[in-house]
C-alpha cells in the first residue's frame, strides 16, 4: 500500500456482538491510530428498574449468551452484597459456593477453548492450506506434541477427505471470502490439519462440557440461579420411593444433583482437564512457536485489574480467592496495588466519547453507585461511512481506576497471579516463555494474552476437581444444604441497602453495581470486562485497551485484509453485548446530530 | 438415496440404516406420517445445500451458542452436509468488507430461494441508530434480506417475540421480526434461547419439505409448542398430590416435589423442554430445582416475576373467590382451570398464554 487511509472493520466477525473498529494508517500501513466502537444498545439496566432484586439475575443474564453465566452470578452476588452489608452474618452455605464455583469454572474452560478454536484460530490457522497437508506428517506432529487420543494417519486423513469433499462442492458458507492465502499465514500446511482436525473436535467437546452447568443449573445456555444458593438440591440422601415409574420418582432420581448426576459432573472435569492438557495448551505452544513476531505487539496499556474470584470459603472472604484481586500497573510485576471498591475516586466511568450525557458535564467521571446512563446518541445517522472519532463514537463508556485505563482479563488475571506469588501460575508463565524461547516481555501483547487464556485455563481445569471432591465429602458428611432461606422475603430486608457484585468473568473483571429501595431496584449499573477493554477514549484523551494495543507496532499488509487488526482484537475476546447495555427512555426524544 | 451428504456419512462410518433412524426419530419427534422419515432422509442428502444467512440484531448470542449445543444433527453436521450456512458473524473467518461481500454475493446468488435465521429484536428508537452493522440500521439490513428470502426463521423470544429489549419500559423501540416483514412466510421458534434439537428439528423440516411447519396462532410449530411444560412434567404427579416444595433446599424440594409455589410457570409456558430436556438429555430447569422461567412465551419478562406463584386464571371460570387459595388447593384448581381453558382453546384454535393467565 501507498497512501494513508481510514481502515474500517465492521462488522468485526468471531466475536460476539457489534462492533466496529476504524484504524488511521500512514503510509507503510503503520496503524497510528484506533478507534474501538460499539455500535447496539438494548438498555438492560433501564428495564431492571423497579424490579424484585430476586429476578435480576435472569434479566442480567441475557447481557450475553456467550460467558452465559457471569452476569447471572455477578446479579446474586450484587444482592448477596447488599444483605451481607447490612446483616453482616448473612452468608450462603458452602456447598452452594463450591457448586458457584465448578460453574464458574467449566464456564471458563469451555469459553477459552471456544473462543481459541472457533473464534479466534481462523487468525492463525489457514484451513485452505490443511488440504496440502500429509497426513502421516500431520500424526507424527500431533504425537510429538501430546498423547491426545485423536492422532493416527487415518483419523487426520478422514478429516482432510471431510475439508477437502466440502471445498470440491464450491459452497464454502461461513469459510467463504476470508484471508487464505494471505502471507501473515505461517502454520505448515501439517499444523493448519492438525488444528482443523481441532476445531471440529472442540465443538463436539464443548457439547459434553457444558453438561455439568445443565446438571446444576439446568440448561445450558443461561443456566439458572438463585439469590441465597444455588437452585439445585442434592437428592443423594432423601428418602421417598424407589422405582422408575412417576408415582415412585423422589428417591435416588429426584433431581439432576443426584449419585447419576454427580459421576456426570466428575466425568466433566475429567474431560475438561484431559482437553486443555492434551490439546488446547499443546496446539497454543505450537502455535505461537510460528507467531513469535506477535509476542512484540498489540501490549496495549501495560495495566492490569482483577476484582479476583474463586474463593474456597466465602464471597467476602477474599483471601480465600483462588485468583487474586488487585491491580499492576505498568507491567511491575513486584507491586499489587488494593482496590477499594467504595472510595467515590477509585473506579468511575466516563462518557467524554460515548454516546451519554453526565449531569455534572461529559468530562466528570462517575462511581457506579452513583452512575447516570442518560443516552445521548449523536453519531451520524445511518447509514455511514465513518464516525466522528474527535467526537462522541461508541456505546460503550470508559471506566478508569484512579483515573488510569486498565485491561482486565486472562493476561490480567495471571499478571496479578505471578505478582501475587501464585506458584503455579508462575511455573506455568516460566514453562512457556522458555519453551517459546521467548523474553519476559512477550506477555505483555497480542501472543501473551492469547497464550495467558490457555494458561489460566489449566490452572482453573486443575482447581475444579478439587471444590468438587470437598463437596463430595461435604455430602458424605451428611451437609446437603445449598441454600439460606433467611433473607429470602424482600419484606424481611432493610429499607434501603447497596452492594456490589463481582466475578472474574472469562473476558475479565465484572462489577455489578446494584441500590435496592423498599425491596425493589432503584440503580443497577453493570461495568463489564468488555467496558474495560473496548471503550472508546476518555476525558484525557487516554485510550482504551484494543484502542492502544492496535496502535502498538501494527503494519498492515494489506488494508483491505485487516488480519492484523482481527489478530489482536480477538486476543481479548470481545464480548459487545456485554459492553453495550445501558440506555435510557427518554432517549427516543433526543435530538440526533448529523455529521455526514 | 443418492448424493454428498449420504456420500459424506457412509464415509465418515455412518451407516445409511442409522441416518435414516435419526430421519425417522426426527419425523416422530415433530409427529410426521412414517413417510415423512424418508422423505426427510432424501431431501437432507440433495445435491447443492440451501444457503441460509443468519442476521444478528438486538441479540446476546445465546441462541446461536445454543445452536452449537444440538447433539444431533450437530452444528458441524449442519454446516458440512445439509446447508450452506454463507452468513454468520459469530462463525465466519470473513469480517468486515469480505463479510458484508458474502452477504450480498448469498442473497444475490440465492435470491427468492435463501432461507434467513434472525436472532435478536430490532430497534425503530431513533430511526433505528440503536443498532447498526456496517453503519446501516438493523431494519434497514433485515428489509432487505427478507425482500429475497424464501421464508423466514424468528430465532429466540428476541426476534420472535421482541423479548428482553421490549421489556418495559422497552428503551429503544424493539419490536419482534413479525412486526416489520408482513409478506415473507415466518416461523417463530422462542425460548431463550430455544432448545437446540428444536432449532435444528424446525430447519431440518423446512429442508425437507421446502415450507414450515405447522403453525400455532404465535406462528411456532406446534410439533414442539403444542403443550405445556406443566402436561409432561416428571413432577406432574407431585402437583396433583398437592406436594409443593416450599424452598430451594427443604425436602420436599430434594425429593423433587413441584415446583409450583416457588413461582413455575411451566402450566402457562408452551415448550418441548419436559420432553427433550437439555443439552443432549442431561437435564432441564425443573430437573435442576428451578421453577419455568415461561421463556418461551410472549413478554414473559413482564409477567410478575419469577418467584411469584401463578395466581388463579379467575374471570372466565369465575374462580375468582379462590384466587387467595395456596399448596394443594389452588395447585390443582389450577391445573383444572387450565385444562378447561386449553380445551377451549383447542376448540377455538387459539393458545393458552402467560399473558393471558397472569391477567
Amino acid at each position: 500500500m501507498s497512501t494513508a487511509e481510514r481502515v474500517v472493520v465492521d462488522p468485526v466477525t468471531r466475536i460476539e456482538g457489534h462492533l466496529r473498529i476504524e484504524a488511521q494508517t500512514d503510509e507503510s500501513g503503520r496503524i497510528t491510530q484506533a478507534y474501538s466502537a460499539g455500535t447496539m444498545v438494548r438498555g438492560i439496566e433501564i428495564i431492571l428498574k423497579g424490579r424484585d432484586p430476586r429476578d435480576a439475575w435472569a434479566f442480567t443474564q441475557r447481557i450475553c449468551g456467550v460467558c452465559t453465566l457471569v452476569h447471572g452470578m455477578a446479579s446474586i452476588r450484587a444482592v448477596e452484597d447488599a444483605l451481607h452489608r447490612a446483616i453482616p452474618d448473612y452468608r450462603i452455605p458452602h456447598n452452594a459456593e463450591l457448586i458457584r464455583n465448578l460453574m464458574i469454572a467449566a464456564q471458563y474452560v469451555h469459553d477459552h477453548v471456544m473462543h481459541f478454536y472457533h473464534l479466534h484460530a481462523l487468525d492463525w490457522v489457514d484451513v485452505v492450506s490443511a488440504l496440502k497437508a500429509d497426513p502421516k506428517a500431520t500424526s507424527a506432529l500431533a504425537q510429538s506434541l501430546s498423547s491426545y487420543p485423536k492422532s493416527s494417519p487415518g483419523y487426520f486423513a478422514d478429516v482432510q477427505k471431510k475439508v477437502k469433499t466440502f471445498v470440491e462442492q464450491g459452497q464454502l458458507g461461513i469459510f467463504s471470502n476470508a484471508y487464505w492465502g494471505h502471507p501473515a499465514y505461517k502454520l505448515p500446511p501439517e499444523a493448519n490439519l492438525m488444528a482443523v482436525a481441532h476445531y471440529l473436535d472442540a465443538l463436539a467437546w464443548q457439547r459434553e462440557a457444558v453438561k455439568l452447568h445443565a446438571i446444576f443449573g439446568g440448561k445450558n445456555p443461561h443456566p439458572n440461579f438463585v439469590v441465597g444458593g444455588v437452585p439445585s438440591p442434592i437428592s443423594v440422601h432423601s428418602e421417598g420411593g424407589r422405582g422408575k415409574g412417576p408415582h415412585f420418582r423422589g428417591g435416588q432420581e429426584a433431581t439432576a444433583v443426584n449419585v447419576v448426576g454427580l459421576q456426570t459432573v466428575q466425568n466433566v472435569i475429567r474431560m475438561m482437564r484431559d482437553f486443555v492438557d492434551q490439546a488446547y495448551l499443546p496446539d497454543i505452544l505450537a502455535i505461537a512457536g510460528f507467531y513469535k513476531d506477535w509476542g512484540s505487539r498489540g501490549e496495549g496499556l501495560g495495566n492490569f485489574l482483577s476484582f479476583g474470584d474463586l474463593p474456597s470459603k466465602s464471597f467476602w472472604d477474599t483471601d480465600s480467592y483462588l485468583i487474586p484481586r488487585g491491580v499492576v500497573l505498568g507491567r511491575d510485576l513486584s507491586k499489587v496495588h488494593p482496590i477499594d471498591l467504595d472510595a467515590d475516586a477509585e473506579i468511575q466511568e466516563f462518557v467524554s466519547h460515548s454516546w451519554y450525557k453526565y449531569s455534572q458535564g461529559d468530562a466528570t467521571g462517575l462511581h457506579p453507585f452513583k452512575g447516570e446512563t442518560e443516552l445521548a446518541y449523536s453519531g451520524p445517522q445511518p447509514p455511514y461511512k465513518h464516525l466522528d472519532v474527535d467526537k462522541k463514537y461508541s456505546w460503550i463508556k470508559s471506566p478508569r481506576w484512579q483515573g488510569k485505563a486498565m485491561e482486565v482479563g486472562p493476561l490480567a488475571r495471571v499478571m496479578v497471579m505471578v505478582a501475587s506469588g501464585n506458584a503455579q501460575a508462575r511455573e506455568l508463565v516460566d514453562s512457556t516463555l522458555k519453551t517459546l524461547d521467548v523474553p519476559v516481555e512477550a506477555l505483555f501483547s497480542t501472543l501473551g494474552r492469547t497464550a495467558a487464556r490457555a494458561l489460566e485455563s489449566k490452572i482453573l481445569a486443575d482447581a475444579m476437581q478439587g471444590w468438587f471432591d470437598t463437596l463430595m465429602a461435604n455430602i458424605k458428611a451428611g451437609d446437603v444444604k445449598t441454600f439460606n432461606d433467611q433473607y429470602w422475603d424482600p419484606s424481611t430486608w432493610p429499607k434501603h441497602m447497596q452492594g456490589v457484585g463481582l466475578q472474574e468473568a472469562p473476558r475479565g473483571g465484572l462489577s455489578h453495581w446494584l441500590v435496592v429501595d423498599d425491596g425493589l431496584i432503584s440503580n443497577y449499573q453493570a461495568v463489564v470486562p468488555t467496558t474495560w477493554n473496548a471503550g472508546p477514549r476518555d476525558a484525557a484523551e487516554q485510550p482504551g485497551a484494543y484502542e492502544a494495543a492496535l496502535q502498538h507496532n501494527h503494519v498492515l499488509h494489506d488494508p483491505k485484509q485487516p488480519l492484523e487488526i482481527l489478530r489482536t482484537v480477538h486476543s481479548f475476546d470481545p464480548c459487545l453485548a456485554c459492553a453495550v447495555h445501558v440506555t435510557d427512555p427518554d432517549g427516543e426524544e433526543l435530538i440526533q446530530v448529523k455529521v455526514c | 438415496m443418492q448424493g454428498p451428504l449420504i456420500d459424506t456419512l457412509v464415509r465418515q462410518g455412518v451407516s445409511r440404516r442409522t441416518f435414516l433412524k435419526y430421519c425417522a426419530t426426527l419425523a416422530s419427534m415433530m409427529a410426521l406420517p412414517p413417510t415423512a422419515g424418508r422423505a426427510m432422509a432424501e431431501a437432507l442428502a440433495a445435491a447443492r445445500r440451501p444457503s441460509v444467512i443468519w442476521l444478528p440484531f438486538q441479540e446476546c448470542t445465546g441462541c446461536t451458542e445454543s445452536m452449537t449445543r444440538s447433539h444431533s444433527p450437530t452444528l458441524e453436521g449442519m454446516i458440512f452436509d445439509m446447508v450452506s450456512l454463507d452468513y454468520h458473524e459469530t462463525l465466519m473467518a470473513a469480517a468486515g468488507h469480505q463479510a458484508e461481500d458474502a452477504l450480498h454475493a448469498a442473497m444475490k446468488d440465492n435470491a427468492g430461494k435463501y432461507l434467513l435465521i434472525v436472532d435478536g429484536s430490532v430497534p425503530l428508537g431513533i430511526d433505528g441508530a440503536y443498532s447498526c452493522i456496517a453503519g446501516r440500521t438493523n431494519v434497514d439490513l433485515l428489509k432487505e434480506a427478507a425482500a429475497g428470502a424464501a421464508a423466514i426463521v424468528a430465532m429466540g423470544s428476541c426476534a420472535a417475540f421482541g423479548g428482553i429489549p421490549k421489556a418495559k419500559p422497552n428503551p429503544t423501540g424493539a419490536v419482534a421480526i413479525s412486526d416489520i416483514v408482513k409478506d415473507k412466510p415466518i416461523v417463530n421458534v422462542p425460548g431463550c434461547p430455544p432448545i437446540p434439537v428444536v432449532m435444528t428439528g424446525v430447519l431440518a423440516h423446512y429442508l425437507t419439505f421446502g415450507r414450515l411447519p405447522d403453525l400455532d396462532d404465535k406462528l411456532r410449530p406446534t410439533a414442539f409448542y403444542g403443550e405445556t411444560i406443566h402436561d409432561r412434567c416428571y413432577r406432574r404427579p407431585f402437583y396433583d398430590q398437592g406436594k409443593f416444595a416450599r424452598t430451594f433446599d427443604d425436602e420436599g424440594a430434594r425429593r423433587g416435589w413441584c415446583l409450583f409455589e416457588l413461582g413455575c410457570k411451566g402450566p402457562v409456558t408452551h415448550n418441548a423442554c419436559a420432553t427433550t430436556k437439555w443439552n443432549g438429555g442431561t437435564s432441564w430447569p425443573v430437573e435442576s430445582g428451578h421453577g419455568c422461567l415461561g421463556c418461551s412465551e410472549p413478554d414473559f419478562w413482564d409477567a410478575g416475576g419469577f418467584y411469584k406463584a401463578l395466581s388463579m386464571p379467575a374471570d372466565p371460570l369465575k374462580m375468582g373467590t379462590a384466587a387467595a387459595a395456596v399448596g394443594a388447593v389452588a395447585g390443582v384448581a389450577v391445573s383444572v382451570a387450565n385444562r378447561a381453558k386449553k380445551h377451549r382453546a383447542q376448540a377455538s384454535h387459539e393458545t393458552t398464554t402467560l399473558a393471558d393467565l397472569e391477567k
